[in-house]
């Protein structure tokens, strides 16, 4: 049992009624599934979810079945920021504020191909809460890259001859240019930390972004029952760090682990098999710098500059 | 019922600036538009009537008008009465969203005006914008004057309201968007009578939670579809009626189609928008030379009024189509579309049907251009192809 910073406990979390119904259709191991329980656990039912094209808007269910449990809304790829905000207006205008509107997305319709809605919806800060599952490529059209795919990674579009060149794009930085009031990534290695940034952005209103780091059997070539193990790993090796940024200028690093090695990480997914010495240092470098960067915002004094 | 007279003004306003009111006076409760030469004055308008009467509206100033439709088509899924406003570009940015509104039974109300399409950058006007969305399954209205736009803007959303199915309201660039005519401005109890609040059956509520919009099989998606065609087809019929109720308000009524000195006419000119007025003088201007001639005006393109078509043209000698766009491999759209529905005629009965384009890129249509077109159709047999007139 853990205490968070909002006084609630982990088990007390797990004893809420459980939203989400059984037979969603996610693969076994899929990231998605037990974030969302939990997500749903912190924010009730008047909540309203809209999904764009991904994983889960196959997951929750064909017609007419759904398995979310709350109002769902499915919109188009490149429109879940810009959607959400009309459902938050409309609830607004027609005197039901108090509902939770909460976006359900994937990397490729948030850092691609929806990326100029969410951006538009973040300096408009549309009161909106919106969470990206971030599962490192285009999981539901077959494993293709997106700009959240890491250096170095293996996906359909970037072949083991040509592996991902490119890092991850930064969105916790770009989010804070935004200056929103509440950005944080998350793990589902570390629930304690992911449930106390749920309770902390349900708390506050605006623009609330969660960048949830969403293992992906299918797509990482791994096993099922080594997801939990991989997200902590990420976690541990900084591929993936666990950080919250307050109106975009408060960093705080909330999970610091002890160091991992970057090649036990790579070692139990088929996507990082090619992977030779000589890269591996290169990424190992390039988790470094991007490291030291987050430590140095993060420890930042608010007043420096002046 | 209400004695309209006492009850109205006249402002002399802009057709941007009627379009705006009627979204205003219709209680539109989710506005989302984003700029775009010639519809601007449109959207100012609105922002400055909404944030003169706080907590009627939410007016959203996005960033695309890919994201206006998107929030248009949440906010309607959430229950409110939604209106956006695009032209040109941003209508095609927004052709994906089309689709999605009436595949999901949305009855959002946009206005566009009408303007050409780049390369290279023209902001006059012309209808390949609106008429390419012709399958997008939208009601389409084209307006003559800013009065009928602010009407139609009223009696689009009854009507999309009453069948699910949204309703886009459209105008030429400038000659009607920025002209400024006398309009009756009806008062908001006058628009209430007529516009009780919108209570969907279906809607995004957390007491009652369903999905909206998922995965759609193979034994459910062409019945989806087939039910949309044909709440299409029911507003051509359904029009009248609201038509009807607005006269009996207003005293102003347009039908799907405006006939004048159509009854004893052997020759029948087809127009929509702003042309109808200038063709109106070129009839009387033949008429005078003894050419018994009339002008038929589309006024509604979608649901195509094919029925009532084949009623007034049956038996006429010369149909003259004026097409202010081009479908490019085939010829004007309103020339392809009017020959299909008077194939439903016996043979003997079907006019003769010649087609002009004209007035692309904002080219103005002046008397003497369309005179020229009847001239060409009275001295030459029907042409396969829209003949082009610069």
């Amino acid at each position: 049992m853990t205490n968070n910073t909002f006084g609630t406990t982990t088990e007390s979390v797990m004893h809420r009624d459980d939203i989400m119904g059984p037979g969603h259709l996610a693969c076994a191991g899929c990231g998605i599934i037990p974030m969302l329980r939990l997500l749903l656990k912190v924010f009730g039912r008047r909540t309203v979810v809209v999904t764009p094209a991904c994983c889960y808007a196959v997951v929750d269910g064909p017609f007419p079945y759904s398995a979310i449990g709350v109002p769902f809304m499915h919109c188009a790829f490149e429109t879940a920021a810009a959607s959400a905000a009309g459902v938050r207006a409309a609830f607004d205008m027609r005197g039901i504020p108090d509902v939770n509107v909460i976006v359900l997305a994937g990397d490729g319709g948030t850092f691609d191909i929806g990326f100029q809605a969410l951006s538009g919806a973040a300096e408009r800060n549309e009161n909106i809460v919106y969470v990206c599952y971030d599962n490192e490529a285009y999981m539901n059209t077959g494993i293709q890259r997106s700009s959240a795919t890491p250096l170095g990674a293996w996906t359909t579009t970037t072949p083991e001859q040509a592996p991902k060149a490119e890092s991850k794009k930064d969105i916790g930085t770009i989010m804070a240019g935004h200056r929103i009031p509440y950005f944080a990534t998350t793990s589902m290695a570390y629930p304690e930390d992911m449930l106390a940034k749920f309770e902390k952005a349900k708390a506050m209103s605006g623009f609330r972004m969660i960048h949830y780091h969403c293992s992906c059997p299918t797509g990482w070539k791994a096993d099922s029952r080594d997801m939990i193990g991989l997200a902590r790993l990420a976690v541990q090796t900084r591929a993936f760090p666990l950080y919250e940024i307050l109106d975009g200028e408060s960093w705080q690093i909330t999970v610091d682990p002890e160091p991992a090695d970057l090649q036990e990480y790579f070692r139990i997914q088929g996507r990082y098999r090619h992977i030779q010495p000589n890269q591996l240092t290169e990424i190992e470098r390039h988790l470094d710098k991007e490291w030291k960067t987050l430590s140095r915002k993060a420890s930042a004094p608010e007043s420096s500059g002046r | 019922m209400m004695r309209v007279e006492e009850k109205t003004a006249v402002r002399v306003i802009t057709g941007n600036e009627a379009a705006a009111w009627a979204a205003f006076l219709a209680r539109s409760q989710v506005i989302a538009s984003y700029p775009i030469t010639p519809q601007t004055s449109l959207i100012e308008t609105l922002a400055s009537l909404t944030a003169k009467a706080p907590g009627r509206c939410r007016f959203i100033n996005v960033e695309s008008e890919h994201s206006a439709m998107a929030a248009c088509i949440a906010a309607a899924t959430a229950g409110a009465r939604a209106f956006t406003a695009t032209s040109s570009q941003g209508l095609l940015l927004m052709h994906e969203l089309l689709h999605w509104a009436s595949g999901a039974r949305l009855p959002i109300v946009l206005v566009n005006v009408n303007r050409a399409t780049a390369p290279g950058w023209n902001i006059w006007t012309d209808q390949n914008d609106s008429m390419s969305q012709r399958d997008t399954g939208w009601i389409q209205f084209y307006c003559e004057s800013a009065q009928e736009v602010l009407d139609t803007v009223i009696q689009s959303y009854r009507l999309s309201e009453e069948l699910r199915v949204p309703s886009m309201v459209i105008l030429d660039a400038f000659f009607l968007s920025h002209t400024a005519e006398p309009v009756e401005m009806p008062s908001q109890d006058l628009v209430d009578c007529f516009l009780p609040p919108w209570s969907p059956e279906f809607l995004l509520d957390v007491d009652n939670p369903a999905a909206f919009g998922g995965l759609l099989g193979i034994d459910h998606y062409q019945e989806m579809r087939g039910d949309l065609h044909e709440a299409l087809h029911a507003a051509a019929t359904r029009v009248e009626g609201v038509d009807l109720a607005w006269k009996e308000l207003t005293g102003r009524s347009y039908g799907t189609i405006e006939e004048y000195r159509c009854g004893d006419a052997d020759i029948v000119l087809m127009t929509v928008a702003t042309a109808s007025s200038t063709a109106r003088l070129v009839v009387d201007s033949f008429r005078e030379r003894g050419v018994g001639i009339g002008r038929l005006k589309l006024r509604m393109f979608r649901p195509f009024p094919d029925e009532l078509l084949r009623e007034r043209l049956r038996g006429k000698r010369h149909l003259i189509v004026l097409d202010r766009n081009c479908s490019y491999g085939s010829n004007g759209i309103l020339f392809t579309e009017i020959k299909g529905a008077l194939y439903g005629l016996p043979e003997a009965e079907r006019p003769q049907v010649h087609g002009y384009i004209s007035g692309l890129g904002g080219r103005d249509l002046t008397p003497a251009r369309i005179e020229s077109m009847v001239e060409h159709a009275l001295n030459h047999a029907a042409e396969e192809r829209s003949v082009w007139i610069g």
